[in-house]
């Protein structure tokens, strides 16, 4: 097992309100869960709470059975996260940026690996240009190209198909369904439909239980 | 759920060097194509300092009285000025969250950072303070005390003004906030700076205030990026 992440009677409050409470969530090898929901419903407050980012307002979060805060290491060399903001500098160019997310992953990449990852994501020839001279979709590309660079059994995307096209959309479907075949689990916000829907399962916010 | 094991690939597993090194080569490119940012602090103190004795008197005993401290408060406000945008781009761009998320050291990032912020402001601050000491008729004899104590001194000026950039990376403006935060914690580092420069100055020795200017560096060196770190993690999720 790669991935066992459990939370246990999750509840957030943010400004006087609960988004949500007594949330159960359980999450092994090969799932593949949509986190859906109103905005403002808590969809981002609860990725931050599973990154550990925040620290939940009541219940507990454990990673292999231990204690989020306690397993932190561990936990973090098995997650990929890309957020709201997908961690690109926009001065730096595609390749720089890339170099710098495996490093702070703690891999071990070379440059040949980096166009190899860029050309998955239908960069290639933009390898050497800086972030702020390509578009919205293009810049999310980057992030997503991450997904190939750093091998990591859990990934947690927050709002991964915004900004990019219908091919784009297409291939990143493709690449976390083939994730979770492979043994890997994926925690995503986003209000897409996927075409193979029955590998996908929902959580909801904001529904009256 | 399924029962298959995932093919983890193990690639080279980084060492904290590695870490710093891409951290440092980072920074270093960002801060090539910001282009002329890093004189922004230079220009600062060149006006103060040309400007001064035309608003006080082009007596040279006069100027020459005042120049240490004088040369000293323009640098320490020229790093002030330089503070503020240290960790706004990250934020904005979620680069900062990145770093929280990397299985890595945050403080040992940070501090990468916070060198590379006193590479770029305070090591050139302290190389131009005698040139331009000598528009204020400050003696030659001084330089090497001037130059020595504004390399310690900024030093740790960088990393305690680093503490209060992370403080207020969050909030929307928060330039007069960091200025009134880290301004008490700059005083002891300005009143042994300067003075190490007029001691010199009066043919006293320099030693006992450059010791202090020491002191005070490893101790923001060994509790600095920690601080840093505790703040970024309270200002990224609060």
């Amino acid at each position: 097992m790669n991935v066992v992440l459990d939370a246990h009677e999750l509840a957030c409050e943010r400004d006087d309100r609960w988004l949500f409470d007594s949330l159960e969530l359980h999450l092994r090898d090969g799932d593949i869960v949509r986190i859906e929901g109103a905005n403002g419903s808590g969809k981002t407050s609860l990725l931050k709470l599973l990154t550990g980012q925040l620290v939940p307002d009541a219940g507990r979060i454990e990673w292999h059975g231990q204690p989020l805060a306690r397993a932190r290491e561990a936990f973090r060399r098995s997650l990929l996260f890309i957020g709201h903001e997908p961690g690109v500098a926009a001065a730096l160019t595609a390749q720089e940026n890339l170099a710098w997310s495996a490093a702070m992953a703690g891999v071990g990449v070379s440059a040949a690996a980096i166009d190899d990852a860029l050309a998955g994501v239908g960069l290639t020839g933009f390898e050497d240009v800086a972030a702020n001279q390509l578009s919205a979709g293009q810049r999310r590309r980057i992030a997503l190209a991450r997904l190939d660079l750093v091998p990591r059994p859990l990934w947690i995307l927050d709002e991964p198909f915004t900004a990019i096209d219908r091919h784009g959309v297409a291939w990143l479907e493709q690449r976390v369904l083939s994730h979770g075949e492979q043994g890997g689990a994926v925690i995503m916000t986003t209000h897409h439909t996927f075409q193979a829907n029955d590998r996908v399962d929902s959580l909801i916010l904001g529904a009256t239980a | 759920m399924s029962s298959r094991e995932m093919p983890v690939a193990t690639p080279t597993r980084l060492g904290w060097a590695h870490v710093c090194l891409a951290q440092l080569r980072r920074e270093l490119a960002l801060a090539r194509r910001r282009g002329g940012d890093w004189l922004n602090p230079l220009l600062f103190l060149a006006l103060v300092v040309v400007l001064f004795p035309l608003g006080i008197s082009p007596q040279p005993a006069r100027l020459a009285d005042v120049a240490p401290g004088l040369l000293w408060v323009a640098a320490l406000l020229a790093m002030l000025l330089s503070l503020d945008a240290l960790f706004r781009t990250d934020h904005a761009d979620g680069t900062l969250e990145q770093m929280l998320l990397a299985p890595q050291p945050l403080p040992l990032l940070c501090l990468t950072k916070v060198v590379v912020h006193w590479l770029l402001t305070g090591v050139p601050l302290a190389l131009c303070a005698p040139w331009l000491g000598v528009l204020l008729s400050l003696p030659a004899g001084a330089a090497p005390v001037l130059i020595g104590s504004l390399l310690l001194g900024s030093a740790t000026l960088s990393l305690i003004g680093a503490i209060g950039a992370a403080l207020t990376v969050g909030l929307p403006r928060g330039g007069i906030l960091l200025s009134l935060l880290i301004l008490p914690l700059y005083i002891p580092v300005l009143i042994f700076g300067a003075g190490a420069v007029q001691t010199a100055l009066a043919g006293g020795s320099a030693a006992p205030a450059m010791a202090l200017l020491g002191a005070m560096l490893a101790l923001a060196v060994a509790g600095a990026p920690f601080a840093i770190a505790g703040a970024l993690r309270i200002s990224v999720n609060g």
